[in-house]
């Protein structure tokens, strides 16, 4: 194929990417917006595969192969509720492509660029294989902290920003080695002494991130993978990978700023790590625990009318959604408003509680976002809150001293009755006491969300 | 320190400020409990119920006042010749007392009590707040006297108030007609809802609307915009025209209902005159109308304070002592209220009341400090209604945003400064690469910025599959010479190609599960 034809399909692949982002913004015609993504990215495959470049197919099918079939392999038997760590998971392998591609372009020695071309050539080269060993690292992290592997606590370590700071000082010093090396062919010691410190800087980075701040770094990590692209797209000159790296970059950094809006905490505060460095003592959570039974539960739901669901992270782990959405049908059934509130950083990743929702079949459009649904409390008879903590502490309203305060929360505290289903009287990933569950209104269901729920199901039909 | 409560002198209150239930968590706060003999009788509570949590009986009115430096009763103190007790008499100079004391109504009243340097605090001056919610007297009062209402309206009218079709015949159902849809309104709402009739409401404020749909009522919607909500979630005075257009919608719903419970008040004003003589006529013979604003001059102009009388074979019931005739139930709320408010008086639970005028709930009850009148307290920060924005806040904003003139500007500044100079050294092959790479960026803005909350999640594995593009830089230099140059690209081949399969797939499969 000619080399006109092959920027052609890039350009062709390059608007079916926009357009498979853009289709994915609604739910209507997200469908067709992955279909764009598909289409997309096999005009860009093929197109490249037929191109006058590549002439050894053997490595190249086989690997394709393969790779494809534990992708789809993956694909079709993750669990809804593993999704996080799967897209972590991902994003450590464009990561690592990301390295690997940057060491077989700096192995590639009959470069025809000279001069100043060939210094930001050696330079794109650095640039790519940092980022993507800080995506590696980072997301190999993020990928153990989710499945519970690492401990999901911050780890901060003494003067962690003098730390950061001293590593970046030395990647400099390692860039200028290299640079200066590459121009007599060197320059392969600094080049693996600078892999091995970003990845020493992308463990230390997302180690220091708290569990509640995991949908950032989730989303900020995406953004890290579309980077790394983009610098491997500038370091091999090709114009549809810079492109499609900083649309997944600039999307990954807007979905990150997002997620910080929703805590109401700084970006920057959320990278630089750790929970809690500002202000007094919080104030400590006293008061009476009023507990409640299944059959109870059961009863208040049957008198209420207007129900507010508010999931959590405890859901996904109990897998409680499939009964949940049980025993919303049947109240719906019996003329009950019910919905769901979801909390914007519910969850472990940005929208999580959507797909566990959506798995579970409940339809969409009873399922409503916090702006929606927080000036409705008031009106609530039930609110049930299932394996959430944070998200739903009136401490974030009305105490500037802790550690979440000022991060808007969904105020289910306000409705008639409160409901929180708990496995004990332990924090929140966050750490955070909440006086929701001392508040004289809140009634607690301690024990196995799923179990609980199966109890209140059984209970409710008889 | 002594709570003393008396039994209630006033002619028919049944009420009593405390329950054996709430003495004995007083108790728990650290007080002496001491309840005058007889005092639960009228509300079915004995005196050995209050024994058996640890209260002391006293004997006579005289002891208690003498005993308690905390009085808690339900009406403010009073003269009762007939009894020859003068509650002004007996209090001590110095005393506590918390009761209900309308200060605005009861100047005479509020001179006295402060002549005798003492400290009050009024159950109807508790601010409207959500804090402040478990300790609104006025609240749970009105909720009681709304039942109750319905109850007595049920008592004087010859029907059923649901329908039904027997043997003997069709009954139609009764229809009900609940102006003003407060506390007390509402609560009738539900009561009336609850035994079978059908339940019509108005209120001069919009945004009780939802509230009374909520309780399965009709709105009576008047075509006319004006905001009847005042500040405190209370409701204001209105427009002529409003309450001519009002009057209009009242004459045409009297002829066809059968009971009409009012509820209007407006804080500090007489009640608004609502149902006329001639509205009152025209309503069907056997007809029931309950005035809850009865103790404030009425909403309905034939209506007797206190009394039930029968005026164009209508009934209309003038009683303003509703909450007392449930006074078990009534004494109940009341005896948490009060706990409540104690529990906030006494923040170290050690026995010794803390009238703490910096706290916003605790300075709105207070009516009087030490001899010195503090009624009325500055105006409450918080409104339950929401408040139009004022123009305070917007000159706010305007004032904070100018400092940050310069933070806004700086980083354009910088990354003007950061493209000039990598524009002034970088080759042309560079700066081409470098304008895709950053209109790119700015088109992956302005796509994702609105994407819904609700896909974010399959949002992120499909750029994730995206950015296995990645898969093209290896798939380019897979055919460069050299052995480890293959072996790496081809790693980067798989490594990718798991990223694109995986995430398109996955990306389905989620998709696929969002229904509407």
């Amino acid at each position: 194929m000619s080399h006109g034809l092959v920027t052609m399909s890039y350009i062709a692949a390059s608007i079916l990417f926009i357009l498979s982002l853009s289709g994915l913004s609604r739910p209507e015609s997200s469908r067709r917006g992955n279909y764009f993504g598909m289409a997309g990215m096999g005009i860009a495959i093929l197109a490249t595969v037929f191109s006058d470049s590549v002439h050894s197919y053997a490595i190249l099918i086989v690997a394709l192969l393969i790779g494809g079939f534990i992708g789809s392999r993956a694909a079709a038997k993750v669990e809804m509720t593993q999704m996080p760590e799967l897209v972590a998971l991902m994003h450590s392998l464009v990561g690592l492509a990301a390295v690997l591609v940057g060491f077989a372009n700096f192995m590639e020695e009959n470069s025809p660029l000279l001069g100043a071309e060939k210094t930001i050539h050696e330079l794109e080269i650095f640039i790519g294989i940092f980022i993507g060993a800080v995506t590696f690292s980072g997301s190999v992290i993020a990928f153990g902290k989710l499945c519970g592997k690492v401990s999901g606590k911050p780890v901060l370590l003494p003067a962690r920003h003098w730390l950061n700071l001293g590593l970046f000082v030395i990647t400099f010093i390692l860039g200028y080695l290299f640079l200066s090396a590459a121009e007599t062919g060197g320059g392969t010691l600094p080049l693996l002494l600078m892999t091995a410190i970003a990845m020493l800087f992308g463990v230390h980075m997302v180690m220091a991130i708290g569990g509640a701040d995991m949908p950032v770094v989730v989303s900020m990590l995406n953004s890290y993978s579309g980077w790394a692209a983009a610098a491997t797209g500038f370091m091999l000159s090709n114009d549809l990978l810079i492109v499609t790296g900083a649309l997944v970059g600039s999307s990954g950094a807007i979905l990150s700023y997002i997620m910080c809006r929703a805590m109401n905490r700084h970006f920057l505060g959320v990278i630089a790590g750790g929970f809690g460095t500002t202000g007094g003592e919080a104030a400590e959570v006293v008061g009476e625990v009023f507990p409640i039974d299944a059959e109870e539960t059961a009863q208040l739901l049957r008198e209420s009318k207007n129900i507010v669901i508010i999931p959590g992270y405890g859901m996904a782990v109990a897998q409680a959604q499939h009964t949940v959405y049980e025993i919303t049908k049947l109240l719906i059934g019996q003329g009950k408003k019910v919905r769901f509130a979801i909390h914007p950083v519910a969850g472990r990743m940005p929208g999580h509680m959507n797909v566990l929702l959506a798995e579970a079949k409940v339809p969409y459009d009873i399922v409503f976002e916090m702006d929606e649904i927080n000036e409705e409390f008031p009106r609530v008879d039930v609110s049930i809150v299932i394996g959430a903590n944070d998200i739903v502490n009136p401490s974030a309203l009305d105490d500037p001293n802790s550690p979440i305060a000022g991060m808007p929360v969904l105020e289910c505290w306000k409705s008639a009755n409160t409901i929180v289903l708990k496995r004990s009287m332990a924090s929140g990933y966050a750490g955070v006491g909440n006086p929701l569950f001392v508040h004289e209104n809140t009634r607690m269901l301690f024990g196995d969300a799923n179990d609980r729920l199966q109890a209140v199901l059984k209970a409710l039909q008889v | 320190m002594k709570i003393g409560v008396p039994k209630e002198i006033h002619d028919g209150e049944k009420r009593v400020a405390t329950t054996p239930d709430a003495a004995e968590k007083i108790i728990k706060l650290g007080f002496e409990m001491y309840v005058e003999t007889g005092a639960g009788a009228a509300a079915n509570i004995s005196d050995d119920a209050y024994r058996e949590v640890g209260v002391t009986i006293v004997d006579s009115a005289k002891a208690l006042w003498q005993a308690a430096d905390l009085v808690m009763k339900v009406r403010g103190p009073q003269r009762r010749s007939e009894l020859a007790i003068d509650e002004l008499e007996l209090i001590k100079p110095g005393q506590h007392l918390i009761s209900f004391i309308w200060p605005a109504q009861n100047e005479e009243l509020m001179r006295q009590l402060a002549a005798k340097n003492t400290t009050v605090l009024a159950m109807d001056s508790v601010p409207r707040m959500s804090r402040a919610q478990k300790m609104d007297a006025l609240s749970s009062m009105a909720n009681i006297a709304g039942y109750r209402a319905v109850i007595e309206a049920a008592q004087h009218f010859g029907r059923f108030f649901t329908g039904q079709i027997t043997a003997a015949g069709k009954v139609p159902p009764a229809k009900v007609l609940v102006i003003g849809a407060g506390v007390a309104g509402l609560a009738a709402i539900g009561a009336a809802k609850s035994m079978g009739a059908i339940v019509r409401a108005f209120d001069t404020r919009p945004e009780v609307k939802e509230q009374i749909e909520s309780m399965d009522a009709e709105f009576l919607m008047l075509d006319f915009k004006e905001d009847g909500a005042g500040t405190g979630g209370y409701a204001k005075t209105m427009s002529k025209e409003f309450i001519e257009a009002e009057m209009a919608l009242f004459a045409r719903q009297a002829m066809e209902v059968d009971i009409i419970i009012t509820t209007a008040l407006i804080p500090g004003k007489p009640a608004p005159q609502l149902i006329t003589a001639g509205m009152v006529k025209s309503m069907k013979p056997g007809s029931v109308i309950v005035d809850l604003a009865a103790e404030q001059g009425g909403n309905c102009a034939l209506t007797e304070k206190d009394q039930v009388v029968v005026k164009h074979d209508v009934t209309i019931i003038g009683y303003t002592n509703l909450p007392s005739r449930l006074a078990n139930q009534s004494s109940q709320l009341y005896a948490t209220n009060l706990r409540h408010l104690l529990v906030d008086l006494t923040p170290n639970k050690d026995g010794v009341l803390n009238v703490n005028m910096e706290d916003e709930v605790i300075r709105g009850a207070t009516v009087i400090k030490e001899g010195a009148i503090t009624w009325p307290p500055p105006p409450p920060k918080l409104s339950a209604a929401p408040k139009p924005l004022n123009e305070a806040p917007a000159i706010n904003a305007a004032a904070g945003a100018k400092p940050s003139a310069l933070s806004q500007w700086l980083p354009l500044l910088l990354a003007g400064g950061a493209l000039f100079g990598v524009g002034a050294v970088a080759p042309e092959s560079f700066l081409s690469h470098f304008t895709v790479f950053v209109l790119a960026c700015f088109v992956g803005y302005q796509v994702i910025w609105n994407v819904s909350a609700s896909l974010h999640t399959p949002l992120m594995s499909v750029t994730n599959a995206i950015s296995g593009i990645i898969v093209i830089g290896a798939l380019v230099q897979i055919s460069a010479p050299g052995i480890m140059i293959a072996i790496l690209s081809g790693l980067a081949v798989l490594i990718a190609s798991i990223n694109i399969a995986g995430g398109f797939l996955v990306t389905r499969r989620m998709l696929e599960m969002f229904r509407k």
